[in-house]
């Protein structure tokens, strides 16, 4: 028995797992469009590749990126680009982004040189790590980091760790992939140590998933069988049930007693960390050559009819999942993307499935909202239910009075947005929004600041630029003057010169 | 006697205090460098100054208000009395309305624009680039917003106009609160 850590704070919640976990994984349909925003992932938004009018099949790269912290974007579906253009994308903004817009052919053609690969074991650790940044693959726990960048760790790492805890409620995509597809897990995660080579690996899921653990201890068992030796160091670690345990900096504490340094990466403490749906994608793309174009999404809450986990190209609108999955009450439900905790409202339906997009929650319009909040009482309550370890009271008073150096001091950065301290606030104040609020605020107010900077900057050199070209001007000027002098003294002399010699003339 | 102690005293901290005032010069005038900062550099001159730095010397020197900045707003003239410790007085109308806060940039519309350079040379921020006799063009990144070029200066109309900056996930903000909770409420 792995001995475990606890991270402080945290708090318990109902699951409402089994709404959705127990039904088989459901295919959705092909819509008759596909809306597929450029930018799904952290980092730069990808430059289209492909014209309106041109025909893409399955899998077809239809945008790219030089930049490191960046992913390709890949057609999902067989069609021809209608238009590229911008349409809102699932953020609670409701702004609208670049997308490419496939009418689909409904032949989901994948396209012709696509194709397994039959020995990935002989790929070389630069290709694996090509394909997995070809193939489109990003973080699918929510972050949506482009996983590539993860793979080239520029120190030793002593632990891969393979996120499958799923800790917020309702959401049960990565407990049904693990229990579906337990062997390509565990193959994704073979080719994924060879480019991280850690001395140890752990599959971490929470204790309330106890098929999701026998599935893939059965699965290593079986390919321990079947003579691929190197799955002994793989353990597959049951821990506690508490939100947000899934949370990466949260589960390396439980798992190796490890703290990530403030505002730093787990690398710097020897740990790669992955999701699930990450390994299975790497799987795909290495053993089956397919870049990342569906992926399983969990329709469910407490107003869909029936509740399941789809598998689902991505740009589907969301409108075309809930006619599948049914909505019992269309006009008095909120649609949310992520979970209940950390997910936000979705500007309308018609908005497309993103690289991001782990589930679908329809919840009754605005239960919690109606109650109205009250003023703080200073239970401290949310200090205790932090899982950073922050002073939540603190950060929403200088949160309303826009105070961003307190803020800083009070090291709003660090916050995660889990909402735990909003669970537990008995005056039901919004913080988690408050921080968000002050997060963007400070962030504008910045770049004010830079702008500033920059415009003063400029102002200050074209002063000097005027200041030169103007002194430039006046010397060119007394150069030529004093060349006119010069010249005009010289046909003086020469005047004179002249003169001189003719007056001598005269005299001979 | 004590005459003598007091006047030797007194020469021996002169000598500190010259040298000192030598030794530790500081270089240009520290108070106009802070009232700079609070400003907000649009450059565009409603002050009555020829751009942010000058304004901000004649705030120092006891020449100007401190209210007469229109971008900087009401939260400018708070920050600006804060910083000199005086009290805050409201905006003067005589230099222009308050910004609402949306930033704006100069856009010019290239099938109008004759190439005539007067923009160019009066942008403050050099945000325009151009040549005498070809379509000028505004660097959206570096414009201020300040609204030097727009007509009279520019002699051609509906050539340059001022355009909201679309707004994008990246500068979005999330709506206050506090704000929401009142809708709410009424």
């Amino acid at each position: 028995m792995k001995k475990l850590w606890r991270f402080r704070g945290g708090v318990k919640l109902p699951g409402f797992k089994t709404l959705s976990n127990s039904a088989s994984i459901r295919q959705s349909l092909i819509p008759g469009v596909v809306t597929i925003p450029l930018r799904q992932h952290i980092g730069e938004t990808a430059e289209p590749v492909v014209k309106v009018g041109d025909h893409v099949y399955k899998g077809q790269l239809i945008a790219t990126s030089g930049n490191f912290i960046s992913a390709p974007v890949h057609a999902s579906t067989s069609g021809s680009v209608i238009a590229i253009d911008k349409h809102t994308v699932p953020h609670k903004s409701g702004i609208a982004e670049v997308c490419v817009v496939i009418e689909t052919d409904g032949a989901d053609q994948w396209h012709p040189d696509i194709e397994p690969c039959t020995h990935p074991n002989n790929l070389s650790a630069d290709e694996l790590r090509t394909r997995i940044r070809e193939a489109g693959i990003v973080g699918l726990g929510g972050a949506v980091f482009p996983s590539a960048a993860k793979l080239k760790p520029t120190r030793p790492i002593d632990t891969l760790v393979i996120n499958g805890v799923e800790c917020e409620p309702y959401i049960t995509c990565d407990d049904v992939l693990m229990r579906s597809r337990p062997e390509d897990i565990i193959r994704g995660i073979l080719l994924l140590r060879r480019l991280v080579d850690p001395a140890e690996c752990i599959i971490a899921v929470e204790d309330n998933k106890p098929e999701a653990i026998k599935a893939l201890n059965d699965a290593i068992k079986k390919l321990k069988i079947a003579g691929v030796g190197s799955v002994n160091t793989i353990h597959v670690v049951a821990i506690p049930t508490v939100y947000p345990a899934g949370s990466e900096k949260q589960l390396i504490k439980v798992l190796t007693g490890k703290e990530v340094p403030q505002q730093g990466l787990p690398y710097e403490v020897g740990i790669v960390c992955l999701n699930v749906g990450t390994t299975a994608a790497t799987y795909d793309a290495i053993y089956d050559g397919k870049p990342l174009v569906s992926r399983l999404v969990s329709i469910t809450g407490p107003q869909i009819k029936h509740p399941a986990n789809y598998n689902v190209l991505l740009g589907t609108p969301v409108a075309h999942l809930l006619e599948d999955a049914g909505v019992r009450h269309v006009d008095d439900t909120k649609l949310i993307m992520g979970g209940p905790m950390m997910g936000h409202d979705l500007p309308h339906a018609q908005v497309p499935v993103v690289k991001a997009t782990n589930c679908i929650l329809a919840e009754k319009a605005a239960p919690l909202e109606n109650i109205a909040s009250m003023p703080c009482i200073r239970c401290g309550a949310c200090a205790t239910a932090c899982p950073i370890g922050l002073l939540p009271q603190q950060l929403y008073w200088h949160s309303r009075g826009k105070d961003f150096d307190k803020l800083e001091h009070y090291n709003l950065p660090d916050c995660i947005e889990c909402g735990c301290c909003a669970v537990v606030c008995p005056s039901h104040i919004p913080l988690v929004h408050y921080f968000r609020y002050a997060k963007t605020e400070k962030a504008a107010h910045e770049l004010k600041l830079k702008l500033a900077d920059q415009a003063r900057l400029r102002t200050q050199e074209r002063e000097a630029r005027l200041e030169r070209v103007k002194k430039e001007q006046e010397e060119r000027k007394a150069r030529r003057k004093a060349a006119r002098l010069k010249k005009k003294a010289a046909t003086a002399n020469q005047h004179n010169a002249d003169g001189a010699e003719s007056a001598a003339k005269v005299s001979t | 006697m004590a005459v003598l102690i007091l006047t030797i005293l007194a020469l021996v901290f002169g000598g500190i205090l010259g040298f000192v005032a030598i030794r530790f010069r500081v270089e240009g005038d520290p108070i106009v460098e802070k009232i700079d900062s609070i400003l907000p550099q649009t450059q565009c001159g409603q002050c009555g100054y020829p751009g942010c730095r000058p304004y901000a010397q004649a705030i120092a020197d006891d020449e100007a208000e401190i209210n007469q900045c229109p971008p900087g707003g009401d939260a400018g003239v708070q920050a600006l009395a804060d910083l000199l410790g005086s009290e805050p007085i409201p905006l003067n109308p005589e230099n222009g309305e308050a910004d609402d806060g949306l930033p704006m940039v100069a856009v010019i519309d290239e099938e109008t624009c004759i190439g005539c350079t007067k923009c160019v040379q009066v942008c403050p921020v050099d945000a325009i680039v151009g040549a005498a006799k070809h379509k000028h063009n505004v660097l959206d990144a570096y414009c201020t917003g300040c609204e030097l070029c727009l007509p009279p200066l520019c002699p051609v109309e509906d050539c340059i106009v001022m355009r909201a900056v679309e707004p994008s996930i990246k500068s979005w903000k999330w709506p206050n609160p506090e704000a929401v909770d009142e809708g709410q409420a009424a």
